[in-house]
């Protein structure tokens, strides 16, 4: 038998460098974005390490193309992000809850709109706005990333839902509670998570995305727009202090929840 | 008031999904059949010649984005499954770090991301220009612009989407039953091969379908690790669309496009057998 041991022992060890690469090459692109955010570069090009900097960091809002790009996206963002949570979680509550006709159907649509590739999401939404002669621009981005983030807040609010104990809300509602007293006091704030859950990754996917917005922006230039329109000419530096700031951000923000999740229980 | 609450809580989700989903796919299909030209306008003539004069210009490019979506899944099930299974099985309390150590990449944007890799793998960057200085590579060796950088970047891109639910099926495996095949004399590979792999099928199976359908129609990749001899059917898709404005090609790519994913899906789902697939998801 103590081969057998020895040998899966070998293999355990394996496998936990193994995984330990792949974490490595995963992260790679991530450090090489946050160094060359630092890089004293002379040239043209930011490909060759020249030297230790923070001037990029003092300058970050020197191009202001790119500020504008950058400010659309959070715009952008923002605004579907809102627009996403408020009819993606009725349309939760709805599927988590209700029996009503046409439900088949409508599971249907948010499975749909999660497996339609985003290249075919975004031509079928260009081919509708030249059909009907839509000028493109902030709305019709904000059209398109409520479009795609729908399904993933309406999955995350039913799963919430379908958990939820209904004598709960039957209850509140004994008590003399209103329909709309007891969705706010009962409801909302067991499903919250489920929200939230939802409205990050609706920010995330928004702030992200390129290739649908690039068939309905128009003239409007979003912060990826900016960063593929200018890979020819070189990526300044500032770009990669915004994804370094945005980056760590995020990791902040998600640690942070995990650490107040695990507080809660 | 109570009967109809269901309707209106639904109705502005399915009007968007209705209005944006269902109808610009009627508005594709429409204009897939027109004919025109992009100052004169294009008008609808049932030009079902657009699909086969498409096919026939691009066939190249959609095969090729076939083979490298394939590619791509492979090596993302080849390198994601070991580190699956290892985390399931042996990461202990530490799972969720080791999760979220996968998940980082995505706190960076996809594409800076790929344009990362655009700086590691330049001709003359830290990575090749460090090895040539060394002599350990030849002088004219070269990544960028060559199939291996775009298949690597897209298995790079979604590898965390082939991960997760192989992750999530093999953490429902309960570990004493690969105890009792082994009690039962079986080795440590037949009990892999006859016990756990075949509870992982249904994560295998949504982590192919997770990857495979977004790395086939990526433009992202190609444009900044492809060069010109990589072009895959989105590159083509999007520049037919937005540079050439010949929306009736564009459109019936398009449709090809998902057609052609929506018949692999078909088949493959047949073939791998859904029950079975759908019968172990639900134990």
């Amino acid at each position: 038998m103590t081969g057998t041991t020895r040998g899966t022992r070998l293999g355990d060890r394996l496998l936990h460098a193994w995984t330990w690469l792949v974490i490595v090459w995963l992260s790679s692109p991530i450090a090489v974005m946050i160094l060359f955010g630092f890089n004293d570069k002379k040239s043209k090009s930011n490909t060759a390490w020249q030297g230790f900097t923070l001037r990029w960091y003092g300058e970050l809002f020197d191009i202001s193309d790119l500020t504008t790009a950058l400010t659309n996206s959070l715009v952008v963002a923002v605004v579907s992000t809102v627009v996403t949570v408020v009819i993606g979680t009725m349309l939760g509550l709805a599927l988590g809850r209700h029996r009503f006709r046409g439900k088949g159907a409508t599971t249907f649509l948010v499975f749909a709109a999660i497996s339609t590739p985003e290249l075919v999401m975004g031509a079928s939404l260009l081919s509708l706005f030249v059909s009907g002669n839509v000028p493109r621009g902030t709305v019709t981005i904000v059209v398109a990333h409520v479009l795609f983030s729908l399904s993933f807040v309406v999955v995350t609010v039913r799963a919430r839902v379908v958990g939820l104990d209904p004598s709960l809300e039957e209850a509140a509602r004994d008590l003399g509670a209103t329909a709309w007293g007891t969705f706010r006091q009962v409801t909302l704030p067991s499903i919250l998570p489920g929200v939230m859950a939802g409205a990050m990754l609706s920010f995330a996917l928004s702030i992200d995305d390129y290739v649908v917005t690039s068939f309905v922006n128009g003239s409007t230039v979003t912060f990826p727009l900016w960063i593929v329109g200018a890979v020819k000419t070189g990526i300044p530096p500032q770009v990669n202090v915004m994804g370094t700031l945005i980056f760590g951000i995020g990791v902040l923000i998600a640690v942070g929840n995990a650490i107040a999740a695990r507080r809660r229980t | 008031m109570r009967r109809l609450t269901p309707y209106l809580l639904a109705l502005p989700g399915w009007m968007w999904l209705a209005i944006f989903l269902v109808v610009p796919m009627a508005a594709m299909a429409s204009v897939s059949l027109q004919t025109g030209n992009a100052i004169d306008g294009y008008a609808m003539t049932f030009a079902v010649s657009n699909y086969t004069d498409a096919l026939g210009r691009y066939s190249t490019q959609l095969v090729r984005s076939l083979l490298y979506g394939g590619l791509a899944t492979v090596a993302m099930l080849l390198i994601g499954y070991p580190v699956a299974y290892w985390i399931a099985f042996k990461g202990g309390r530490r799972k969720s770090v080791y999760l979220f150590l996968l998940l980082l990449p995505f706190f960076v944007s996809f594409v800076l991301r790929t344009i990362s890799w655009n700086f590691l793998l330049a001709d003359n960057g830290i990575l090749l220009g460090t090895l040539k200085g060394w002599g350990v590579l030849p002088a004219d060796f070269h990544v960028l612009a060559t199939t291996v950088a775009v298949v690597g970047g897209l298995a790079y891109n979604f590898l965390p989407f082939m991960i997760l639910p192989i992750y999530v099926s093999l953490e429902r495996v309960d570990p004493r039953v690969v105890e009792a095949a082994q009690d039962l004399y079986a080795t440590r590979a037949a009990a892999f091969r006859q016990v756990v792999l075949p509870l992982s099928l249904p994560g295998v199976f949504a982590g192919v379908l997770m990857t495979f359908v977004p790395a086939t129609a990526d433009p992202i990749n190609a444009a900044i690790l492809g060069g010109t001899a990589n072009t895959m059917i989105g590159n083509i898709i999007q520049t037919a669309y937005l540079t050439n404005l010949d929306y009736p090609t564009a459109s019936a790519l398009s449709f090809t496009l998902m057609a052609v994913l929506l018949v692999g899906i078909f088949l493959y789902a047949r073939l791998l057998g859904t029950e079975n697939v759908l019968e172990a998801a639900a134990r």
